[in-house]
């Protein structure tokens, strides 16, 4: 190992680990130990009971349906933030920050206002029959709002950077808008976009302060994956908590690995040979 | 097929790229659009692609009028100075895809093919598979041409060829772009700042000079008969003299220069240094060796003329000479222009 | 011989009629998605007049909550900031083994579920827990009281200031420092007065974010807090309470302080990004076009 020149390792890494220690790693430790002493059929009596599983299927379906629709308007704002020049481009561009900044119960009661059957919205639909609040379709709508940043977010600096002259040299090829922008462009955002989807997808699912407003929270049908984890701790059964909460985390991880491997192959041609 | 423009016109915000430049490019010849930067090359290159508008002014392809003709169907093979592959597109993926985004259809095996033949002519056979990122920057450069050959284009325009590469990977690429040009014969324009890859290459140079044309003509015209002061400095090393004529004549020390046709008054004369000698004797400049310096084609002396001037002279190699020797310049050719 | 003035020929997806229809579309969705929701918490929260919304803001149970928000962000935020500067320091200037799974835990809050979180800290504080019955003896109270929201707080918000400093000072590299350290200036002295001037937009960037974010969490600090009135409410979850109360203009009147919050961090971040801060985590590598939860690491391991 190099010797170090600067000072200040010990401490600076000393603070770090026990941070790391007591805050993240000691509380997730708690909970798989708790989760592992159940034992297996326990465990999975849990985590496989219908009204669980009913919950993993609103909550991901859900999540799902708002990471598709954040794909399509996160890439939408993405380009028209960073291609088009009109007036008010620098608001909307801070704006699109605010789902960040807005807590989750704030946003939860006002998507909830707006879309109940008197709500601005809800009002309007309610007139072509669609229901929003206290429905899946309410679940989605929260989610779809919380995690809007983080398509735009990631992508909009790539398509900033992106080198003009590759969209040049496709022109003088001959290709048409369309197909530059299927084999050029979309390509080289790939990487990103597949970066800002999983991102938004692991926040979707995960989210909950949000949701809970607008989901009714009916068990088997708009009752999210979180919520039966917090509905089980205030029932005192703190097994059943853990083992939902462990649904939740290993997801979470499985969600980042399975993020880290697409981006490897997306990104197999910076590879150097 | 023969370029022509006509008095094209194009302006950046405020500043004028380029005014009223008139070019005739014969079919199949090879002509160098040399000048420093900003002197609207690269922009009348981007011109004749369509990738800029003129704002006034004609571009012909042939009799037709392309001036008004999208990039995408201008039919033009453009290599872009840092030659913009596609990174995610192997080799020949990137040597395909003119020919798959075409609006004439080709199927597989024809388009497999003429990657295959398009490899061989730039000599990557081997490399079919890798991507952008894993060869080297003359390998790219040779993709770049291989793509834009692959549409047949009525033109080739190159911007600055090889200006991202080594001296020597330079120096084999000329080479071998000239022999392609040879073989393919079609029309080629490029874009160069080196005056030696322009005059090395092409068949006509065209010199520009803040959105102008300056000369043009063969790289023996140019060298031989700068029209004016600018070309004169921009091809090559020179000695700048501000002198006096009197009848024909302008006095340098003691050395007479002809300049036929000047009026009397003051001019400028340009002296290279490989036209200058150093003698002990004989009717020149008197100067004073500062520093002698050695190369490998023969002895470079700087020389402080009595009058205080700077001078760069070339000499054989085998020249005795030292500094702080007192001597004479002599002059075996000048070049007078009129005080600019 | 006259031809109009033209200028850039049209790049992909510049044609008159898509650009109209696509920025119409967006600005629509930009209006019901993201304007909606925060003209819809003001015009609540005033729907009743003035007077309703002074008094709901001025409730006792109110006043408390927003104290106990702003303690628990005033422990919080600073403590979180000490632990993300140390750990840009560790992790940038030095080399050491297991430094990319250092990251990679550094990060691991930003994928988990805030429930999660308040579930596992159940585990370690609450009775069911390691230390609950050792801390139960003892008479300390962690969770269903402040120092409980606090360390809640501190696990949802552990990456901010981090991933605000890592890519940043990976870039700048360590030759300042070494040079200042060559120079003959202590540990402190080199980072107050070489490496702090260059990341303090930085910082404050994560400062802002962490503060904002440690301010509105709702779901970790619900577990971990009991919701007792007047006692462990911070400001998110007394608006929960108002709103199940079906006290709507009350909720709103506390949602609209959150909200301004909100305003308030967007502007504060527009500013700090014009002074570049943002930008080292936003633009990784030119090879690898990702910003991704594993940035840091990705431009570490490069």
């Amino acid at each position: 190992m190099a010797r170090r020149i600067l000072p200040g390792f010990p401490l600076a890494l000393g603070i770090t680990l026990v941070y790391v220690s007591i805050i993240v790693v000691l509380p997730l430790g708690a909970l798989v130990f708790k989760a592992a002493s159940l034992g297996f059929e326990d465990y999975w009596r849990i985590v496989s009971s219908p009204r669980a599983v009913a919950s993993y299927r609103v909550t991901a379906l859900s999540a799902l349906g708002a990471t598709a629709f954040n794909l399509v308007f996160g890439m939408a704002l993405a380009w028209v933030l960073v291609r088009y020049r009109f007036p008010g481009r620098r608001f909307v561009d801070a704006l699109v920050d605010l789902p960040f900044a807005l807590p989750t119960a704030v946003a939860g009661i006002a998507l909830t206002t707006l879309f109940a059957e008197n709500g601005w919205f809800g009002s309007v639909l309610a007139e072509i029959c669609v229901k929003v609040a206290y429905t899946p379709l309410g679940i989605m709508v929260a989610m779809a709002f919380t995690s809007l940043p983080f398509i735009v977010r990631t992508v909009q600096p790539v398509l900033e950077d992106l080198d003009p002259a590759l969209e040049e040299a496709a022109q003088t090829l001959g290709g048409s808008d369309r197909s530059i922008f299927l084999r050029v462009i979309l390509p080289l955002l790939a990487p990103a976009l597949l970066a800002g989807l999983s991102l938004s997808f692991a926040r979707s699912l995960g989210e909950f302060g949000a949701i809970i407003f607008i989901a009714g929270n009916q068990p088997m049908s708009t009752e999210i994956t979180a919520l039966l984890a917090f509905i089980r701790l205030e029932e005192y059964d703190y097994q059943a908590a853990a083992a939902i909460a462990s649904v939740l985390l290993i997801t979470a991880f499985l969600m980042l690995a399975v993020t880290n491997i697409l981006q490897a192959r997306a990104l197999r041609y910076t590879a150097r040979g | 097929m023969k370029i022509r423009l006509d008095n094209v016109v194009k302006t950046f915000e405020t500043f004028r790229a380029v005014h009223g430049v008139s070019l005739e490019i014969e079919s199949g010849e090879l002509v160098a659009l040399l000048g420093p930067s900003g002197s609207g090359k690269t922009t009348i290159l981007r011109m004749v692609a369509g990738l800029e508008y003129a704002d006034a002014g004609h571009i012909y392809f042939g009799d037709e009028d392309a001036t008004d003709i999208p990039v995408r169907d201008r039919g033009v093979g453009f290599v872009f100075q840092h030659y913009a592959l596609f990174p995610h597109m192997t080799v020949a993926e990137n040597i395909a895809f003119g020919m798959k985004v075409s609006k004439v259809r080709r199927d597989k095996t024809a388009i497999d093919a003429r990657v295959t033949e398009l490899l061989r002519l730039v000599q990557l056979e081997g490399l079919a598979e890798r991507f952008p990122g894993q060869i080297s920057g003359g390998q790219r450069q040779r993709v770049a041409l291989a793509r834009a050959l692959a549409v047949d284009p009525k033109v080739l325009l190159l911007d600055e060829p090889f200006g991202a590469l080594d001296a020597n990977v330079r120096r084999d690429l000329r080479r071998w772009l000239r022999e392609i040009h040879q073989e393919l014969g079609i029309t080629t324009l490029f874009v160069t700042h080196d005056q030696e890859e322009a005059l090395d290459l092409a068949d006509r140079v065209v010199i520009l000079d803040k959105g102008q044309i300056v000369q043009q003509g063969t790289p023996e015209e140019v060298c031989r008969n700068p029209a004016s002061a600018f070309v004169m400095n921009f091809l090559g090393d020179t000695n700048r003299f501000t002198a006096a004529v009197s009848d024909g004549v302008a006095r340098l020390g003691e050395a007479r220069i002809p300049a036929p046709g000047f009026d009397d008054g003051p001019v400028e004369i340009f002296l290279r240094p490989s036209d200058l000698g150093w003698s002990s004797s004989g009717a020149g400049i008197p100067a004073t060796v500062a520093r002698v310096i050695d190369r490998p084609a023969g002895r470079r002396i700087l020389a402080l003329t009595t009058t205080g001037e700077a001078v760069e002279l070339d000499v054989a190699p085998e020249t005795q000479v030292s500094a702080r020797e007192q001597g004479i310049i002599t002059i075996e050719r000048a070049r007078v222009y009129a005080t600019g | 011989m006259n031809v109009p003035t033209r200028n850039r020929p049209p790049r992909v997806g510049d044609a008159p009629a898509f650009r109209r229809a696509l920025i119409g579309i967006v600005l629509t969705f930009v209006a019901i998605v993201i304007i909606a929701p925060l003209a819809v918490i003001g015009y609540q929260a005033f729907s009743q007049g003035f007077a309703v919304y002074a008094a709901a803001i001025s409730h006792p149970d109110t006043l408390h909550a927003i104290g106990l928000t702003v303690v628990t962000a005033l422990i919080a935020v600073p403590i979180n900031t000490a632990f993300g500067v140390a750990a840009a320091w560790a992790i940038t200037k030095f080399d050491f083994w297991g430094r990319r799974f250092l990251l990679v835990v550094i990060e691991i809050p930003f994928s988990i579920s805030p429930i999660v979180a308040g579930v596992a800290y159940l585990f370690v504080y609450g009775l069911q827990g390691l230390f609950g019955p050792a801390l139960e003896q003892a008479d300390v109270k962690i969770l269903f009281a402040l120092p409980g929201i606090v360390l809640a707080s501190m696990f949802v918000t552990a990456p901010f200031v981090a991933r605000e400093l890592i890519p940043l000072m990976q870039a700048q590299g360590r030759d300042l420092e070494e040079a200042a350290t060559s120079l003959g200036a202590s540990g402190w002295r080199t980072f107050f007065s070489v490496t702090l001037p260059n990341i303090r937009w930085a910082l404050l960037y994560g400062v802002v974010l962490c503060n904002a974010r440690v301010m509105g969490e709702f779901g970790a600090v619900s577990v971990v807090s009991g919701n007792i009135r007047g006692q462990t409410n911070t400001l998110p979850l007394h608006i929960e309470l108002l709103y199940h109360d079906y006290q709507t203009a009350g909720a709103f009147a506390a949602a609209s302080i959150l909200a301004l919050l909100a305003v308030v961090t967007l502007i504060a971040k527009v500013l700090l990004e014009r002074q570049g801060a943002g930008r080292a985590r936003r633009r990784p590598a030119l090879a690898a076009p990702v910003a991704a939860p594993k940035t840091a690491s990705a431009e570490i391991s490069s």
